[in-house]
């Protein structure tokens, strides 16, 4: 019995690596939304001492001065990379489950009995990192909470195959015992906290506390990690992709929004974005909200933000009426005389595509409900067209202040990698 | 970004190839006499890229490779998951550098241009080559 943790190594970096052979061994960081923090960072440059999510604006100068190279996030291309490398996962086993963008639970129970997992995970290794250029640990366990722990084990003792099998209970314990608690699963920076001045320190102290008394003392939660930690099995791989229950779509802007004329095609853009990943899921919502807020780190400025939630009456997935409902729902939260640095549409309430629920009384807001005509507008989308909603912000609008992206080297013709 | 304004849309005007004529429900009257002979178009896609995962578009640059039929400015379809052998078209990175040639392993490894004014690249000692994939196509627009 035994899952696998699939985990991309440096991921952002990685992908900044791929067509960039001049990197090669050379630091590599990548910075959040309008740059402010370090959100990856390359194994040389965790070894310059540069941690994670520190202020870029803390260690600019001493990185660059030990010739790093500094990277805006491209999440558009690092979304292709990573589904690239899920899409190889899936040929792998029957079960994935895609759990972050760089991180992938795989089912091994499926496999012969006898395979050698550990075998098979190097293949798996080899062939990512040929096909798709990103390098990625592999830990093997009995279970996800356990994997985890593998993946950690990979990383403190620099396995340079970057494939761990912990298959009995002699290596589960003493990598147990290397791991702080705070390391392990689902423990928060507060229950590290509690746990240590119960003086649990280590991952072992808290595999070995009776999990009864843990749920009593702390949580159900808690007590399902210690008992995966003891080598039981509670949590299933997930790989039911339509679990999906909301949809979000909000951005910081670039630059502060004060006048809702201007902000009303960027709420629009959301929307329709929104509508777009809910015809995707196969789904319809019932209720979308609305929300708007100022900078929190603008301290000396007005503060406001507020949600607002509008309800319908029949599920649709048709972008006129979440756009109907967006437009519906900012105009009360939206007050003149503040700076609005962020913005978003929430989707909830989710069924099925194909069921249709007639109401008893006639809905006053009768949704458009047009499938056909929102697919045209989605293949047409998909293609180098752009239709746009009179709504909507047709600017090429750019959401961050962002100066050092790389180019979208796999989804955009004019950004293609060049070779001599 | 091109904005195309459209106007009302109605299934007459929408371009023919997003409409899926013959997957339509029959209406009442004769079913169309073609609707058994329909094969699914052909796409360019399928045809070019066998390994979408490990398929990337590259844009090459100059005339190096002009005896192979790739021009300068021709978007290179490069297959990381093929083995590259003997005379394969290749991309590869060397001195940090990503570079389109002919792999020729005897008798001597090098990588060799498709173009007598361009001499072959030797790879000396000390020097790294990486092979990143192989080149199965490339597409010149005219």
């Amino acid at each position: 019995m035994a899952f696998a943790l699939v985990d991309c190594e440096s991921f952002y970096a990685s992908c900044e690596r791929i067509f960039r052979p001049d990197l090669k061994n050379i630091p590599i960081v990548v910075l959040s939304n309008n740059d402010g923090c370090v959100i990856a960072r390359s194994t040389e440059a965790k070894k310059m001492g540069i941690g994670m999510g520190v202020p870029w604006f803390k260690v600019r100068e001493s990185f660059l001065k030990e010739n790093g190279q500094v990277f805006s996030s491209n999440f558009t291309f690092y979304g292709d990379m990573s589904a690239r490398v899920m899409n190889m996962l899936e040929g792998f086993v029957p079960r994935v489950e895609v759990y972050s963008i760089d991180e992938a639970f795989l089912d091994f129970d499926t496999l012969k009995q006898n395979y050698n997992l550990y075998d098979f995970s190097c293949h798996i290794r080899t062939l990512v990192r040929q096909w798709t250029g990103i390098p990625v640990r592999i830990g093997i366990a009995p279970n996800k909470t356990l994997t985890k722990i593998a993946i950690n084990e990979i990383k403190r003792r620099n396995i340079p195959a970057s494939v761990l099998h912990l298959s009995n209970k002699k290596e589960i314990q003493n990598a147990l015992a290397h791991t702080s608690v705070g390391k392990v699963w689902g423990v928060g920076r507060k229950l590290t906290e509690h746990l240590n001045k119960a003086g649990i320190n280590t991952a072992l102290d808290l595999a070995e506390i009776n999990p009864q008394g843990i749920r009593r003392k702390f949580s159900v939660v808690l007590e399902r990690t210690v008992r995966e930690l003891r080598g039981e099995r509670c949590l299933d791989i997930d790989d039911d992709i339509s679990s999906k229950k909301q949809i979000v779509v909000s951005r910081s802007f670039g630059q502060r929004i004060s006048n809702l004329k201007e902000l009303r095609p960027i709420v629009s853009n959301f929307a329709v974005r929104a509508a777009e990943k809910l015809r995707n899921e196969r789904q319809k919502c019932s209720q979308v909200s609305v929300f708007v807020r100022t900078s929190p780190f603008n301290r000396n400025k007005p503060q406001h933000s507020d949600l607002k939630t509008i309800e319908l009456f029949t599920p649709t997935n048709d972008t006129r009426d979440i756009l109907t409902a967006a437009k519906r729902g900012l105009l009360p939260i939206f007050k003149s005389g503040y700076d609005y640095a962020k913005a978003g549409i929430i989707l909830n309430k989710f069924s099925d595509e194909k069921t249709k629920q007639y109401s008893l009384f006639k809905d006053p807001n009768e949704p458009k409900q047009n499938m056909r005509l929102m697919k045209y507008l989605d293949q047409m989308n998909n293609y180098e067209t752009q239709i746009y909603y009179a709504s909507q912000n047709t600017k090429k609008w750019s959401p961050m202040k962002q100066n050092m992206t790389s180019p979208k080297y796999t989804t955009n013709w004019y950004e293609l990698p060049k070779v001599n | 970004m091109k904005v195309n304004y459209i106007g009302k849309i109605s299934e007459e005007n929408l371009p023919a190839i997003f409409v899926p004529y013959f997957l339509e429900s029959v209406h009442a009257g004769f079913p169309s006499p073609a609707s058994d002979y329909i094969e699914s178009p052909i796409d360019l896609n399928k045809h070019l890229i066998k390994n979408g995962a490990a398929t990337f578009l590259v844009r090459a640059q100059g005339q190096s490779m002009v005896g192979s039929g790739i021009t300068d400015q021709a978007v290179l379809i490069v297959d990381r998951s093929i083995k590259p052998s003997h005379n394969s078209i290749v991309v590869a990175t060397i001195d940090g550098e990503f570079v389109c040639k002919r792999l020729k392993l005897k008798p001597r490894m090098c990588l060799m241009p498709d173009n007598p004014e361009y001499p072959p690249i030797f790879i000396n000692h000390g020097q790294e080559l990486e092979i990143v994939g192989t080149v199965t196509a490339a597409i010149n627009k005219f």
